[in-house]
């Protein structure tokens, strides 16, 4: 049954033809406890990553580490059952210490996070602090994953609490290097757990 | 009553079906400025939310005009429901610009446009002042996680685009933390002095 108001089609064939929003949450990981790794994979617990969506967008807030001077990181999953898509990527940040300890050109500068046709996990920032009131947040979109004919870009902006008592602001870029689908993602910490913090997935619609 | 379309419940009891996706970027102000000194978004007041009932709070600044040149867009956070907009910041900024006459560019940190655990308004805008042709502007977007978190700083990352003197067009990159464990709960933009002229300034929840 179509629902039709004032010569508009509403709603028919088992689907709204009005248009509700553009931008879908799929699923919200809220972390409470140390976590090794939080993931987001299609099929599983409702989580939809493939064609449906041509864009998806992954927040972060408040992203809390155990280990003081480690990385949130994330990694992509090709057909197997690892998260080690191959990447090619740049990296950089800018850095402002809380007591202006540092000169203002080392503010701006390329960062270590880059990746050369690596299997390794993406760093999304250097060295977050773990003081009870230090995390990081931000964002990565991540583009047309189940595309087979293409590498697969993202592009990743975070700022966090440097363990130098300073705010980073980092931006990553890049490509998984694969034709093949990326049908997972997974994020961790370089070292040790993560202890709190809330991952949400979105799916942003091309029509 | 229930609305059920080819088999697939779309509505029923007062709701949506949870089947059904909607958009998750809710739209909950626009202040429109006229010759304004300030525009305040404060929760609780005239419809505002601004607590725990969205994790990530986006505000999209469209064609934001400065009555006079020589200013500097700018906001703060407040912790008391908009008495004082003086919440403390630990931020960084770089610019890149280009001279419409295509005879300068630069790509630099703005040491003179981060705070260092201050107080003050943190620029939005950075590299040089505003200009005030009748065509000159600035649009961006800010984007702050999690700001009713009572236990972690409060990340922000902006991105604005606007004509400065010169003329230039200046794409700003500011990002930071409100290195406060208090909850925030108000947010005020202004120009360095003088007044906005001109311009919308949207916020929106994201679920």
């Amino acid at each position: 049954m179509a629902v039709i108001s004032n010569g508009t089609t509403i709603a028919d064939a088992g689907a709204f033809s009005a248009s509700l929003g553009s931008m879908v949450l799929i699923k919200t990981i809220t972390i409470s406890s140390g976590t090794g790794t939080i993931s987001f994979v299609d099929g599983a617990s409702s989580v939809v990553f493939d064609s449906t969506y041509p864009l998806y967008k992954v927040t972060y807030a408040s992203v809390h580490h155990a280990t003081d001077g480690s990385q949130l990181q994330i990694g992509f999953r090709d057909g197997s059952t690892d998260y080690d898509a191959t990447k090619q990527s740049t990296s950089f940040t800018t850095y402002h210490q809380e007591n202006d300890g540092e000169s203002s050109s080392d503010r701006l500068n390329f960062s270590s996070g880059r990746l050369s046709n690596s299997t390794a996990f993406q760093n999304l920032h250097q060295s977050v602090g773990n003081d009870n009131d230090q995390c990081a947040s931000g964002e990565i979109l991540i583009f047309s994953p189940s595309n087979t004919t293409f590498v697969k870009h993202y592009l990743s902006r975070l700022d966090s609490c440097h363990d130098s008592n300073a705010n980073m602001d980092s931006f990553i870029g890049g490509y998984v290097n694969v034709t093949a689908a990326i049908d997972a993602i997974q994020f961790k910490s370089s070292s040790g757990n993560i202890d709190s913090g809330i991952f949400k997935l979105y799916g942003i619609k091309d029509s | 009553m229930g609305l059920i379309s080819n088999g697939s419940t779309l509505f029923d009891s007062g709701s949506l079906d949870a089947s059904v996706a909607t958009g998750s970027m809710t739209h909950i102000k626009t202040l429109t400025a006229s010759d304004s000194s300030t525009l305040s978004f404060v929760n609780g007041a005239s419809s505002v939310v601004l607590n725990n009932t969205y994790k990530e709070y986006v505000f999209k600044f469209y064609d934001i005009h400065p009555s006079h040149s020589g200013t500097r867009f700018q906001f703060n956070g407040s912790i008391d429901t908009g008495s004082n907009y003086n919440a403390t910041k630990q931020t960084s900024m770089f610019i890149a610009a280009n001279l419409e006459a295509d005879t300068d560019t630069s790509l630099s940190y703005q040491p003179g446009d981060d705070l260092g655990n201050g107080t003050g308004f943190q620029d939005l805008a950075g590299f040089g002042n505003a200009n005030d042709d009748n065509d000159a502007s600035l649009s961006g977007t800010l984007q702050l996680f999690d700001i009713a978190n009572s236990t972690f700083v409060k990340h922000f990352i902006a991105r604005t685009n606007y004509m400065t003197t010169g003329p230039y067009p200046v794409d700003t990159f500011t990002g930071g933390y409100f290195n406060t464990t208090s909850a925030l709960d108000a947010f005020q933009f202004k120009f360095t002095s003088n007044n906005i002229a001109a311009g919308t300034i949207k916020l929106y929840g994201v679920k």
